[in-house]
Parts: structure tokens; sequence; C-alpha cells
């Protein structure tokens, strides 16, 4: 279903027009009110009338987190305090939180654009939603709520945690949509199970699941499992939170990104050129509507790919790939890079394990060592040390031919990995380097 | 002839065997015989019980990954060579042994060794035609 028939699916060129007169007035707007983007500007060597085409934002500066980090909390506000109705903060694994503020009209645009997105997962206003998104300053909670309240769907503010209560009331409420991380859905659907409550014959029809990388064989295991339609969905608080791109439920092949509101580049994180359509790399944003805090080419670290490509849903928006990994959670060990997420794609695929893992990377000799604990399955368990130790090599062979590099299996008891209610930490490094 | 026994996959944690005889003596189970197989990174508990059932539940109730293989209880006789005897007749056969443990319990004059094969029933079938004494579950679960 698409919300908005004007501009989700306006011609290319009429879409690039409107991004190019947002782009100019942004620039202008940050260059005058942003300290940060007059010095980056300046040492550039740009000014905002130098952009007459789409092709010039490749000579504008990027934005890092780094640069949110010194600009902490306020620096990186284009709007006065007194205009300022929201603030979140993203998670941060390392040192200060970075900090994000709304005004009237960005709360406004976020609404829209997550009533945008639960539309194209397949979301109606009969809908009852359940999300089991955190409320708080992350973006997820009060995203996905500002967003069904706007598309008029019922919304049962969950929140995270609590998971046999979250079972009862979905028991009891009857909710169809399902909005939450993806590794969340499973683990509700383990905890309904140990309730004695099937999944399946809950009322849910839709998922709409983000906030941390996932793979295909994942969904296809929340399809099944849960029975749902489970779409992708992209945002991260920098940029406005959830919203920034999502999958449509009729094609499931890549997010649209709201290019009337960001605009989407992909660049090789090395050497920071911009990569044409269909390369993989590392995505850049930049915010057109935003108005507290907006941001020019920002360095997300996310790895994915641009198609612009019409959807068969009848979107001419441009699509980003699944997120395959982080420029920067991506481990280098003995010089191969490797994504966690490739370990869960290996495991999705098996019957004697479950898809949860720990990933311990160590330094041993001067040689890098890559260990994973997997969950064993009852089923592949016997009497026998040979059995178990026959599918630790399988396991073992499979990694190896996908990730390139040797990696130690160590089976472990069943649900002793850490099953998160957020975002999955999979990867613990003891190298000291 | 053959005998349940029970395996448990067991991580190399501190506490944890203590984990599985805590549930079991809770369960009201009683062991009757056991084995550890350990390799450096997890390890095998075999058990024989006097309740498989309530072990086996109790078990998974707790979250233990449990298995149940069929073995043969062979009664040994308790002097030198007795359990020679008994493998000499094994490989003359070609049977192999996957392993094997002893139960604490005698019947009698009689040591109890509890035996794993790959073939069960043609090492039953050879045990008896050399008369040697092979127990029955029940005689071995209430020794």
């Amino acid at each position: 279903m698409i919300r908005d028939e004007e501009f989700e699916t306006l011609p290319r060129k009429a879409l690039e027009a409107i991004k190019l007169r947002r782009l100019q007035h942004l620039a202008e707007r940050v260059y005058a009110t942003v300290p940060f983007y007059k010095k980056a500007f300046d040492e550039k060597g740009v000014k905002p009338d130098d952009i007459t085409s789409l092709e010039d934002l490749q000579n504008l500066p990027f934005t890092l987190k780094q640069d949110l980090r010194d600009n902490y909390p306020f620096g990186m506000f284009a709007s006065p305090m007194e205009d300022v109705v929201r603030i979140h903060a993203s998670s941060g694994t390392t040192g200060k939180p970075t900090v994000v503020g709304y005004t009237r009209q960005d709360i406004d645009t976020w609404s829209e654009l997550m009533a945008r997105t639960l539309a194209a997962a397949g979301t109606h206003k009969e809908d009852i939603v359940h999300n089991a998104y955190g409320y708080g300053l992350f973006t997820g909670g009060l995203g996905f709520h500002y967003g069904a309240e706007r598309l008029g769907a019922s919304v049962i503010p969950v929140s995270g945690g609590n998971t046999k209560r979250q079972v009862l009331l979905m028991k009891d409420f009857g909710p169809t949509v399902l909005t939450c991380t993806p590794s969340y859905a499973l683990r509700l659907c383990e905890v309904a199970a140990d309730e004695g409550v099937d999944f399946k014959s809950l009322k849910f029809r839709l998922g709409v699941c983000g906030a941390e990388p996932w793979s295909e064989h994942m969904r296809a295991e929340i399809e099944n499992k849960l029975g749902i339609d489970a779409v992708d969905i992209y945002g991260l608080s920098e940029i406005m939170g959830p919203g920034v791109s999502v999958e449509c439920v009729e094609a499931k092949q890549g997010l649209h990104v709201f290019e009337d509101h960001f605009i989407a580049e992909i660049i090789d994180p090395g050497t920071g050129e911009v990569l044409p359509y269909g390369e993989p790399g590392e995505l850049v944003f930049t915010t057109l509507t935003k108005e507290a805090f907006p941001l020019i080419r920002y360095r997300t670290r996310d790895l994915s790919v641009l198609n612009p490509e019409p959807c068969k849903c009848g979107r001419t928006l441009v699509r980003m790939g699944r997120i395959t990994g982080r420029s920067d959670d991506m481990l280098i060990i003995r010089g191969v890079n490797v994504f966690p997420s490739q370990i869960e794609s290996v495991l999705m695929g098996r019957k004697d394990v479950a898809p949860y893992y720990m990933l311990i990377v160590d330094r041993k000799e001067h040689m890098d060592t890559l260990e994973a604990e997997i969950e064993i399955n009852e089923e592949a368990f016997s009497d026998s040390v040979t059995d178990v130790h026959a599918v630790e090599e399988d396991i073992q062979k499979d990694i190896k031919d996908i990730l390139g590099v040797s990696c130690k299996v160590r089976l472990v008891e069943p649900r002793t990995i850490q099953r998160s209610e957020g975002k999955a930490q999979r990867v613990i490094d003891k190298r000291k380097l | 002839m053959q005998v349940e026994q029970i395996s448990v996959f067991l991580e190399n944690r501190a506490g944890r065997l203590a984990e599985i005889t805590r549930v079991l003596g809770e369960a009201g189970v009683s062991i009757r015989a056991l084995s550890l197989a350990d390799t450096s990174d997890f390890g095998i508990l075999r058990l024989i019980v006097n309740d498989n059932d309530k072990a086996k539940a109790a078990l998974k109730e707790h979250g233990f990954t449990v298995a149940i293989t069929n073995v043969v209880a062979v009664e040994v006789e308790d002097r030198p060579g007795g359990l020679n005897h008994i493998l000499e007749i094994l490989s003359k056969d070609d049977i192999n042994v996957e392993y094997m443990y002893a139960f604490v319990q005698h019947t009698g004059e009689d040591a109890v060794i509890i035996f794993r094969f790959d073939d069960i029933d043609s090492a039953v079938k050879i045990l008896l035609d050399n008369n040697i004494k092979v127990l029955e579950g029940k005689t071995v679960y209430t020794l």
C-alpha cells in the first residue's frame, strides 16, 4: 500500500529536481547556522551556492560520528532550543551517546515517514500494532508509535523486555502487526512456546523488523516460525530514527529510501569516493528536510548497495540492499575481512544448531584466532563424542568456505548465548593491538 | 535385552555437573551407573538411572540437552581375566565396542559392565550364544 502516491511514485526527473532544490536550501541553512559546517565548507573551499546540480553533493564534506561527539551535546543543532521539542540519543557503544534534536515540524515529518513505512509494510488503520521497540532515548519505540498513530492503527506501546508479559498481551489483545528487532521476534516466539502458546495461533500478519542487521535466512526463519510476512526497515537516530527506508511487502527486494527527505550515496569506505549504482560500499545520508539536526553526507558505516530500478510496487524511490555489515564492525582476521552476519547465514541453513552465536577473536603468538560459540540443537546430540565433533567440523568447513578464514567452532548448550532484547552483541574481540 | 542410557551434553563450565546431579536428586531419581566422556571443550555424561522418564523430563525442564541410547548390560565374572573373556568373544566376531563402563553394584558374585556397540543386535546374540549373561533393563535400573 502506498501512503503518499505523489511523492513515492514521482518520475525520477521530478524527484531529482525536488532533491536539488532541497539540497541547496539545506546547504545555505547549515552554512549559516551550524559553525561546524561553516568551517567544514570553508576548509573544502565550497560555498552553498556552488551547488548547481546533484553531482555537486560529492564536493561537500562528510560528517563523521566523531564530529557529532566533538559537538556533544547540542553543538550540531541548526535550530534554537526554543524550537526543539524532543531530544533522542543513540546508544553509544563507545564513549558518549550521540544526541539528536527535533522541532515540531521534524516530529511531524518523522511521523509521516513512519506512517509511509508501516503502510509499505502492509499495515492498515484497522491493525493493532504490538510495538516492542524500546521506548525512551532510543528512537525505535517512539518513532513507530507516532507513525502507527498517524496511520490510524491502534498501537500497544509495550516497549522491550518483560517477554512473558508480552506473550500474555499478544494472546489477549490480538495484535496483527509486530514491530521489533528480528532477534527479539524470534525470542518472543521461543518464550511463547515455553508458555504453551503457539505463535502461529496468534493474529499476527506482519512483522516490521530492523535496528540490527539480519539475513534472508533469518527472514525465512521468522516467517516460518511466526507465520507472518517480515519486512526489513532501516533508520538511524542521527538521520531521524526508523523511517529512512523500508521494504514493500509486495516485493521484499530492497528498502525504498524516502528520497524526497534523504539523499543516499554509496562510497568506498577507504577512499571516500562515490560509487556507481550497483556497487557495494558504505551508505552515506544527507537529510533534506530536517530542521533541528540536519546532516550533510553522514557516514553511517553500514554496508549496502543502491538499486534505482523501479519496483513492482509502483514506487520510483531508489532501493538500498539489506545491510550486510558495518565498515567499522568488520573484523579483520589474518588480513581477511569478516562480517559477523556471514556466520549467521551459515547457521541459518542448518538444523543441528540454533542461529545464535558469539564470535571470540583473540591473538595468540601473533596470529589472530577466531572462535564461534554456537548452540547445539537436541537433534544433533547423541551419546557419541564423535557425532558432536562431526557437527563441529562440518560447521567449521562451511564457515571456512564462506569466510575464507578458519574458525574454531565450539558447541554450547541450548539457550546459553545471550538473547538480546535490543541490538545483539555478537563479537568479543580480545585482541590487544 | 537392551538398557536405556541417558546422555547429557555438558559444556565445560564449573558447576554444570553438580547442576545435573542436583536436578536428578530433586526429582527423586537414583543414579545406578555413570561415565563421563570429556573433550577439551565439552563433555557427555552417560547415565543409567532407576527412572528414565522422570530423569529425562527433569533434565529437559532445566534446559539440558538429552539423548537416549540403547546399551547392553553384561554380567562379568569378578575374577582376573573375567572382562577379557567377554572382549575376546566380541573381538572374534568383529564386534566393535564404542565405549564401556562399570557398574558400582554387583549382582551377587559378578560385576556388571555397560557396553555401547555399533551393532547392538549382533552383539547381544553373540554374547548369549557364548553363555554370557546379559541383563534386562528392569533388572539393571533397580540394581
